[in-house]
C-alpha cells in the first residue's frame, strides 16, 4: 500500500501512509502474494489436455497462464487453491493435492 | 458593503454556499433541512450558482455521490438531517476515513419512532464517532459564518476532513434573523481555491478506499485520529482570522459570566441564548451563574473545556439526547470523561430535556440550575435527571 518507496507492509508505520491510505502506486496489488491462502494446489496430466481454456475462464484469480508448452497452468503466486479449474476442466487434467509447503 | 437581511437561516445556508463558490451539491430533502437544499437547487437552475446539482434517491446515495465529487477535487456541499443522517450512516466513515473535504449542514432532529420531525441532538449523538469535524452554531448568523469557516477548514491541506456544522432543526433552520453577507471579494480572499492534493485523474491513477489487511489497518486507523485531533490547531487559525476579517469571534469553548462563576451551566446549540436569558436574569438577583457553551463537538476541546470549567464548584451539563441506559447525556459523558483525571473539578450534574422540539423556557432553565445545585450538594441515585418530563 501507498507511498512510492515501498516498504513492507509490516515495516510501514502510520506516517508512511498517504492521506486517507490512498494508493498512488498503479497496479501495486500485483504484489500482494495470495498464494499464501492455499491450502491445495493444482497439479496437471497435461496429456489430457485438450486447450480448451475452460479453466483460464473460470479461475476466480485470472492466473492461469499459457506455458511455454502450450498448456494451461497456474501462476502459484497467485493461486488460491480454491480447486475451481479442477472442476471445471472437462477431461480431468487437473487434480487438487495438499499443500505442504 | 456587507449585506444584512432580514431571511430564513436555512434560505441563509443556500445563499451562503454559493457565495463559497460551490461546485457540486448532492442531497435529498428531509424535514427540516428541505429549504436548504431546495434554495439550493433552485439557485442552480436560476444559473445563478455554477454547480452541478445531483438529486439522488437517498440520503446514502446523497454522501455517496460527495465523496465521488470530493474525490475529483471539487467543492462539495450537502445537507440533512434527523434519519437521513442515519441512512448516511456507514457512508460518512468513508468520507472522514478517505479524508474528503465534504462539509454539510446538519438540521438537528429527532429520530423516530415515535416519528418526530422536531429538534434534539439524538442524530449528532449517532454520528458523533464517524471521524468529521462538528461544530454546533446558535444562531443563523453563525451558520453562514460557518459555511465559510468549514470549507476552509475541510479543504485545508493539513486537515483534509469533511465538516458538520449543526443547527437545531426548526428552532434555527425555519427562524428569519437579520444576516449579514460578507462582500463576495473578501469571501473569494478567505477561501482560496479547493485543491485536493490526490484527486482522482487519469493522468495519474489513484486507488482510493482500499482493501487494508491487519498488517496496516491500524496504522491507517491512527493517523486518522492523529489527524483530526491536529485539526484543532488549523480551526483556531481559521477562528482567528475570520474574526479579524469579519468581525465575529468563535472559540472551541464559549464563555458567557462563566469567569469565576461558582456554578456553571453547560450548553450546545441554539438553547444556548435562552439559556443566557436565565442567566441574565439570575445574575441581575445576585445569583452566583455562568454558561459555558461547547460549539467545537470534535475534535473535543479537552484543554478549553478544562480551563473553562476549573473554577466553578457545580457543573451542570444539559444534553438534548438520551444514551439508553446508559450514564446519562451524551455531552455530559464526554465531560465528565475530560474531567475525571483532573486534580481541581467541579461537581458535575447530568440533565436530559429539550428533546423531541420540547421547548425548554428561561424559567426551565432557571429550575435546572437551582436543582442542579440541589442533587450536587445532596446527591442524587440517578445517573441523570430527566427535565420537563410528566411523571
Ligand atoms: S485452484 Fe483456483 S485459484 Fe488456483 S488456478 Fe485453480 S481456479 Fe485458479
Ligand atoms: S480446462 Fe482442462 S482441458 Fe481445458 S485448458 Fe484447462 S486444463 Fe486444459
Amino acid at each position: 500500500m501507498a507511498k512510492r518507496k515501498p516498504k513492507s507492509e509490516g515495516e510501514m508505520t502510520w506516517r508512511d501512509l498517504e492521506i486517507g491510505a490512498i494508493v498512488t502506486e498503479p497496479g501495486n496489488a500485483s504484489r500482494y502474494k495470495t498464494g499464501d491462502w492455499r491450502s491445495q494446489r493444482p497439479t496437471y496430466d497435461f496429456k489430457k489436455c485438450i486447450k480448451c481454456a475452460l479453466c483460464q475462464i473460470f479461475c476466480p484469480e485470472g492466473c492461469i497462464f499459457q506455458n511455454d508448452e502450450g498448456n494451461f497452468e497456474a501462476d502459484m503466486y497467485y493461486c488460491k487453491g480454491c480447486g475451481i479449474c479442477a472442476r471445471e476442466c472437462p477431461t480431468g487434467v487437473i487434480t487438487m493435492v495438499e499443500e505442504e509447503e | 458593503m456587507a449585506d444584512r437581511v432580514g431571511i430564513e437561516v436555512s434560505v441563509a445556508i443556500g445563499d451562503a454556499v454559493k457565495q463559497a463558490n460551490v461546485d457540486v451539491i448532492a442531497a435529498y430533502p428531509i424535514t427540516p433541512q428541505t429549504h436548504i437544499v431546495e434554495h439550493l437547487a433552485e439557485l442552480v437552475a436560476n444559473g445563478e450558482v455554477d454547480a452541478a446539482y445531483i438529486p439522488v434517491e437517498s440520503e446514502h446515495s446523497a454522501m455517496s455521490a460527495c465523496l465521488g465529487s470530493a474525490a475529483v477535487g471539487a467543492r462539495t456541499f450537502t445537507a440533512t438531517a434527523g434519519q437521513g443522517l442515519e441512512l448516511m450512516h456507514e457512508v460518512l466513515y468513508v468520507a472522514s476515513s478517505m479524508r474528503f473535504p465534504v462539509v454539510m449542514t446538519v438540521a438537528n432532529r429527532a429520530l423516530s419512532s415515535p416519528l418526530s420531525v422536531w429538534g434534539d441532538h439524538s442524530d449528532v449523538m449517532a454520528v458523533r464517532d464517524t471521524g468529521w469535524i462538528q461544530i454546533f452554531t446558535e444562531n443563523g448568523q453563525e451558520v453562514v459564518d460557518h459555511i465559510f469557516c468549514a470549507f476552509r477548514i475541510a479543504e485545508d491541506n493539513k486537515v483534509l476532513l469533511p465538516v458538520m456544522i449543526h443547527l437545531d432543526g426548526f428552532h434555527l433552520s425555519h427562524v428569519i434573523e437579520p444576516i449579514t453577507f460578507p462582500d463576495q471579494s473578501k469571501v473569494d480572499k478567505f477561501l482560496p481555491d479547493n485543491k485536493y492534493p490526490l484527486p482522482l485523474h487519469p493522468d495519474k491513477p489513484v486507488t482510493m478506499g482500499d482493501f487494508a489487511p491487519p498488517i496496516i489497518y491500524p496504522e491507517a486507523k491512527w493517523a486518522q485520529e492523529v489527524n483530526l485531533r491536529a485539526s484543532k490547531e488549523i480551526i483556531l487559525k481559521c477562528w482567528q482570522e475570520f474574526g479579524e476579517i469579519f468581525g465575529h469571534h468563535y472559540s472551541p469553548v464559549e464563555r458567557y459570566h462563566s469567569e469565576k462563576a461558582k456554578v456553571l451551566l453547560l450548553t450546545m446549540g441554539s438553547f444556548s441564548e435562552t439559556a443566557m436569558t436565565a442567566i441574565d436574569k439570575m445574575r441581575g438577583e445576585g445569583r452566583d451563574v455562568g454558561l459555558v457553551r461547547l460549539r467545537l463537538w470534535r475534535p473535543f476541546p479537552f484543554e478549553e473545556l478544562r480551563r473553562a470549567v476549573e473554577d466553578a464548584e457545580t457543573l451542570i451539563v444539559l444534553d438534548r439526547a438520551l444514551s439508553f441506559g446508559g450514564p446519562g447525556g451524551p455531552v455530559c459523558s464526554e465531560v465528565k470523561a475530560a474531567l475525571y483525571g483532573q486534580a481541581k473539578k467541579p461537581k458535575v450534574v447530568s440533565f436530559v430535556s429539550g428533546i423531541g422540539g420540547r421547548d425548554i423556557s428561561p424559567g426551565d432553565f432557571e429550575e435546572i440550575i437551582n436543582k442542579g445545585i440541589t442533587i450536587s450538594e445532596k446527591g442524587s441515585p440517578n445517573e441523570f435527571e430527566i427535565f420537563g418530563v410528566r411523571e
